[in-house]
């Protein structure tokens, strides 16, 4: 029985950073659709960012956290107006190309001004330690990030399915031309919905560093996650990601935990039965 | 009259007309090492610590002239490497060999240096039979077992009877578990558990939790450095194992590389390795200063003492033989000794691999720089590879 606790616990909470990390794919590949594998380069530049502000400049670890998360959305607003634009409405072979080879451009100007090593992220002092839960003891850490991303899972479904900018943005996904034809400004919506995929990437990155340390080859060292939570979600539905990240999370852990020898072979296999019965995912949409 | 019949005789095998007599002045050495890739930083260091030997010693071994020849591998890719070694022999001509920073890699290339007999001087890639697999392989790093055998027997010494090995599942990790488990048996002490963690697990928690369940008093990790080093350690840390009584042993975990980005996690944790940068010695002071002039930020860790190491084995190689006879140039090494800035080596003949000090070394945070360091706190003098030596 406490195994099975422990499963839970542990699962919940390693299932809570793949949907941190993997949220803001969520946004521009599923809502936007535009195959971004740029996303992890991203996260890496809020937590290139947010190092650079904790341990050059010595602020605190929430302003340096809101800075990289900031700068990545203004990163990301300059990137869609120059870049991004261009591709929203080519074939996905072209988006693919475009997006592997500026994920390439970001890793190495990291690697250029900050070298190859890890960055170190340092949670506060009020993040450390652990809290005993009686199976379990859990680093507050992952408390912290377990709350993190149920906010933002609510946060961000009240967004999209109930305020009038979720409402603006499907309609110009699903027709732009009879969007922009009601008065809707399409691109400043798209360039909206970017920027905020984009700061969700940071804060992901930022929040999972513990766990998934930031480094020059973030983006395509995690490429492979990213796109498994997203996928087995269903493309563009955020409830979809959080069931993913969570069905998988607690998969992955249970592996571990009982036959370790097998490797991460359950979470494929999972990921391949999910899909086989479900193609578009979860909760995806036709 | 070719100068050297027998590697001719190999390259006329294959089909290849090549004059050497054009290269009678300059000895070449061609570096194969990752230029490129995540593991760029590789060959860089190597790069850089070469750069240094030859800045200290001068770049003209026995009067010959030298030229360096590197060559971007890329990952763990032994068919390039294989491709560049054949490259570098038949058309550029090379002389010697060196770098190799993967097993998989040296490996490949044995069957290319026998042939056309290029002493090959290996820089990093730590598996204990690549020397056998060649006569002309001489390697200037560390193996596997050389480490984990003294820390098994370690281990046992500070009162650990119960330990649990936690390494990543591919070859060098069981290397590692192998020779650890065979060590620590042979004192008395029993192994309960050997756990091998996938390559790509990025949430330790589970493992760890176990180890914490499985009633031990030590854990004998090995993981590649980099992020996998770097998430087990937090979960070390997170779930209180050293509260609940389990020491932590490990090799090169705390890598300097690595080190600030672990934080104070890092702190108190024990590691037995072949090279700490905080070695306090005249040797490793002159090292680590000339590299920090000629390259300001470099970091001074096991990959750069390994090149370090293995361009003092050329230089030796190239002062006794020029680039004229291979067969001479290996003996002039085997038994060499020599003090370096890890401390004392000596290449032992049988194995053609360094026997030297392994250190326990405790992470503490200098008084000084405020910078996490391995202090060395105890010396384990004159370790062979206990790969090859043991069995």
């Amino acid at each position: 029985m406490s195994i099975l606790l422990a499963i839970l616990v542990d699962g919940v909470a390693y299932g809570m950073i793949l949907f941190l990390i993997s949220v803001g794919l969520s946004v521009t590949m599923g809502l936007m659709r535009v195959i971004n594998l740029a996303h992890g380069g991203f996260a890496l530049i809020g937590g290139a960012l947010a190092h650079l502000a904790l341990i050059r400049l010595g602020l605190p670890w929430a302003v340096a956290a809101g800075l990289g998360v900031l700068g990545t959305v203004a990163v990301a607003v300059v990137l869609e107006r120059a870049f991004y634009r261009h591709i929203y409405g080519r074939p996905e072979l072209e988006q693919v190309l475009a997006t592997v080879g500026l994920a390439f451009l970001m890793i190495a100007s990291v690697n250029l001004a900050l070298g190859s090593s890890l960055l170190a992220l340092p949670a506060p002092e009020w993040m450390r330690g652990s809290v005993d839960l009686g199976v379990r003891t859990l680093p507050v850490h992952r408390v912290v990030v377990l709350a993190a991303g149920a906010a933002i899972a609510l946060a961000l479904w009240a967004l999209v399915e109930r305020s009038r900018f979720g409402i603006r943005l499907r309609a110009a996904v699903d027709d732009a031309r009879a969007a922009s034809a009601l008065g809707i400004d399409t691109g400043r919506v798209y360039a909206a919905a970017f920027a905020l995929g984009a700061g969700l990437a940071a804060l992901g990155g930022i929040l999972g560093a513990e766990l998934l340390p930031i480094e020059a080859y973030y983006p395509l060292r995690y490429l492979v996650l990213f796109l498994f939570v997203v996928a087995v979600g269903g493309m563009g539905s955020i409830a979809g990601s959080l069931a993913a990240a969570l069905a998988l999370g607690v998969l992955d852990t249970a592996a571990r935990y009982l036959v370790p020898d097998f490797g991460t072979i359950f979470f494929y296999l999972g990921t391949m039965a999910i899909l086989a019965v479900r193609p578009r995912g979860l909760l995806g949409r036709a | 009259m070719p100068r050297r019949p027998l590697r001719t005789a190999a390259l006329a095998a294959v089909g290849i007309v090549v004059g050497w007599s054009a290269l009678a002045e300059t000895v070449r050495i061609g570096v194969i090492a990752p230029f490129s890739g995540p593991f760029a930083r590789y060959g860089e260091q190597f790069q850089q610590a070469v750069e240094t030997y030859v800045a200290l010693n001068g770049d003209d071994p026995g009067g010959h002239q030298v030229e360096w020849l590197w060559r971007d591998s890329g990952g763990p890719d032994p068919g390039r490497a294989k491709a560049l070694a054949r490259e570098l022999i038949v058309s550029d001509g090379v002389d010697y060999l060196a770098g190799f920073t993967f097993t998989p890699n040296a490996m490949a290339v044995a069957p290319l240096i026998t042939q056309a007999e290029i002493p090959t001087v290996i820089f990093n890639a730590a598996t204990s039979t690549i020397t056998e697999a060649s006569p002309f392989f001489v390697r200037a790093s560390h193996t596997l077992a050389q480490l984990a055998a003294p820390a098994a027997r370690h281990a046992h010494g500070e009162g650990a009877r119960k330990v649990v090995t936690a390494v990543t599942d591919y070859a060098p990790g069981h290397n590692a578990e192998e020779a650890f488990t065979a060590a620590f048996e042979a004192e008395g002490g029993e192994v309960l558990d050997r756990i091998r963690m996938p390559l790509k697990t990025t949430d330790f928690a589970p493992f760890v939790q176990r180890i914490k369940d499985s009633g031990a008093d030590a854990v004998f990790v090995f993981l590649p450095v980099g992020p996998p080093t770097f998430a087990f350690v937090k979960a070390y840390n997170d779930n209180a194992l050293a509260d609940a009584g389990i020491t932590f042993y490990g090799t090169g975990e705390t890598d300097e590389t690595t080190l600030e980005a672990l934080g104070d996690a890092a702190l108190g944790l024990t590691t037995l390795y072949h090279y700490s940068a905080a070695h306090d010695s005249p040797e490793n002071a002159a090292f680590q200063a000339k590299l920090a002039e000629l390259h300001p930020g470099a970091i001074a860790n096991f990959m750069s003492v390994g090149a370090y190491d293995g361009a003092h084995l050329l230089w030796t190689m190239i002062e006794a033989a020029g680039g004229s006879d291979p067969e001479a140039a290996i003996e002039a090494v085997e038994g060499l000794e020599w003090t370096s800035p890890r401390g004392p080596l000596k290449l032992d003949p049988e194995t053609r691999h360094v026997t030297q000090n392994v250190y326990v070394r405790r992470v503490e945070r200098d008084a000084e720089t405020g910078r996490l360091v391995n202090r060395e706190v105890e010396t384990l003098p004159d370790q062979p590879d206990w790969g090859l030596v043991g069995d």
